[in-house]
């Protein structure tokens, strides 16, 4: 299966599956503490002991990447499932069902992603609150509208379909058909979409953490970490630019795998 | 031409429609504040009746459905209300950054639309080449580059390494055209990189299927050349698409503008925005996010009334 994809897509696999075991594993194999000034320089550049110098308080950024990864990674992954599982079962219920309640949830989601994600991001920030459960839900709610669009689209396809129509035939009910019928026919497609969200997830919540909105102290995901050494930009220091480096990579990572992935090699 | 008119006009009605509803959803959200404004101006140390008198004065001690119609009219008469920190009228502080803010995105769209297309034309003449397989993987990689990132690596590559641009963009009513041309520079340059991929793939699918057309196989065997078959045969035929996908990805903008003008400090709607949710200044907040929600929906109108003006069959239907 791997030697079927391009270059660019093993590329994108290896960086995804280096930040996933980063994730798991990576607190375990820092060299300091997360929170442990180390260093009597601030911004020291690369070195034996701090591989990735030191931050703007003189701690470890190597370390404090390992760490941050995990909430960047996990915080996507959960909140790209929670979007995909409301999503998709927002759209098997408004698609079995039809008539009215398909209409109004489908308005109401299209109102949803009729605000772009960043505004919709911030408003719920500003209305709840940035701890880190809230902020799952909050990066799900605003992913979810986009999941139930693809998941509604393929649902009513396969709503047509004769196997479909020979189990409404046997009488089977709308619960059965849903889960029975129609959701292990889209699971492909479904996975594809649950890799970009989490993209788009990561992106936002990095986005949300760099504007100071989003994980706050003293917790800190890749975000934050890019945030909190914004003044050591004019010196050019490894403590900002290893973090969005970090962000980039996985992001881009996955994003060439989805794409190798889609086009099925053909390149 | 009728037919076409009443489309339009559906698809014009539905688009208000869609702003009244996204104008709820702010509303709601806003309002599921904990605590109300009036007690946070106020502190903890106030009286119940000071908070109650201050609730009067806001307009916060009638129901939440009178409030949302009171504050709709507002802001459809272009004015939303008494911002709650900076103790002035929303609309004032609003008239002060936008300008800037779309002064920032027609700069962004010159640059970014003549690239795109640049791009996507060269992706789709040389299809499945070298040349068209690294658009592909660099425009990939751009569309999930973190905006702070491309930020950062401007301001260290164009400012403190060459030290050819401000990293600060400084706009103020003394400066020439030359100092706001140059103070922009990096923000335009960072929302470019936003905005550009996405275009320039859209219009590399456009015109790919273009060129795969009978016409096209046609005037080749006449002996066109390339270059007049892409701009005289092809570009007529794939300006519908083209202007669709710029419309559409232009809407990146929104985006895109919150994390960079908060990078340059520049004084634009996005920053405004920014600062609202921190200090949870509400009033402006809604403002600001309406103004964004109704650029946004604009921008969509118009990729979708172009996609059935350039479409005869869309007509049809």
């Amino acid at each position: 299966m791997i030697r079927a994809l391009p270059w660019s897509g093993r590329i994108g696999l290896g960086l995804v599956v280096f930040w996933l075991a980063v994730a798991l594993v990576g607190p375990w194999l820092a060299p300091h503490g997360v929170g442990d000034f180390v260093d009597m320089d601030v911004f020291s550049g690369l070195s034996a002991r701090f591989p990735l110098g030191s931050d703007y308080l003189g701690r470890d950024v190597f370390s404090r990447l390992l760490y941050g990864a995990r909430y960047t990674v996990l915080l996507g992954l959960g909140a790209a499932l929670l979007a995909s599982l409301m999503g998709t079962s927002l759209a098997l219920f408004s698609a079995v069902n039809g008539g009215w309640i398909d209409e109004v949830v489908s308005r109401a989601m299209d109102t949803l992603t009729s605000i772009p994600s960043k505004v919709l991001a911030l408003v719920l920030v500003a209305a709840f609150d940035s701890t880190l459960g809230l902020l799952l839900v909050i990066c799900a709610i605003t992913y979810a509208p986009g999941s139930f669009r693809i998941a509604r689209a393929l649902a009513m396809n396969l709503l047509q379909l004769d196997f479909v129509t020979a189990a409404r035939a046997r009488g089977e009910g709308k619960f059965y058909i849903a889960l029975g019928e129609v959701l292990p026919n889209m699971v492909g497609p479904l996975l594809a979409d649950l890799g970009l969200r989490c993209v788009f997830v990561v992106l936002l919540l990095s986005g949300l953490s760099f504007l100071g909105l989003g994980v706050q102290p003293p917790y800190a995901d890749l975000g934050s970490l890019v945030r909190e050494n914004i003044s050591g930009l004019s010196d050019g220091a490894p403590a900002i630019l290893a973090p969005a480096l970090a962000i980039a990579s996985l992001t881009v990572g996955a994003n060439l795998l989805i794409d190798a992935i889609r086009t099925g090699g053909d390149r | 031409m009728i037919a076409l008119a009443k489309l339009i006009a559906a698809r014009v009605a539905s688009s208000v429609l869609t702003l009244v509803l996204v104008s709820l959803v702010i509303f709601a959200a806003a309002s599921l504040l904990p605590g109300d404004a009036a007690q946070e101006t106020l502190g903890q140390s106030a009286t119940p009746a000071q908070i109650a008198a201050l609730r009067h004065t806001m307009g916060l001690d009638v129901p939440a459905p009178v409030r949302y119609v009171r504050w709709l009219k507002g802001m459809a008469k272009g004015d939303p209300g008494q911002s709650l920190v900076a103790n002035m009228p929303v609309r004032d502080i609003i008239a002060q950054r936008l300008p800037n803010s779309l002064m920032l995105a027609a700069m962004t769209a010159l640059v970014a639309v003549p690239l795109a297309l640049a791009l996507g034309i060269t992706g789709a003449i040389y299809q499945g080449r070298s040349i068209d397989r690294a658009l592909n993987i660099a425009t990939i990689g751009m569309v999930a580059m973190p905006e702070f990132l491309v930020a950062t690596l401007g301001v260290l590559i164009f400012s403190v390494w060459l030290m050819w641009l401000p990293s600060i963009a400084l706009v103020s009513d003394t400066s020439t055209w030359f100092d706001i041309v140059r103070s922009c520079a990096l923000p335009v340059l960072c929302l470019t990189v936003v905005v550009v991929a996405q275009m320039a793939r859209m219009t590399r699918a456009a015109v790919a299927d273009q060129l795969g057309r009978p016409y096209v196989e046609m005037a080749r065997l006449k002996g066109v050349s390339l270059r007049r078959i892409v701009l005289v045969h092809v570009m007529p035929n794939a300006i519908g698409p083209v202007v669709n996908a710029a419309a559409l990805s232009l809407s990146y903008l929104m985006g895109g503008a919150i994390v960079v003008e908060t990078i340059f400090n520049f004084p634009g709607l996005a920053s405004l925005m920014v600062n609202a949710v921190t200090s949870r200044d509400m009033p402006l907040l809604q403002a600001c996010a309406m103004i964004f929600c109704g650029a946004y929906l604009i921008l969509i109108l118009i990729a979708d009334v172009v996609a059935i003006v350039a479409n005869p069959r869309l007509r049809a239907q």
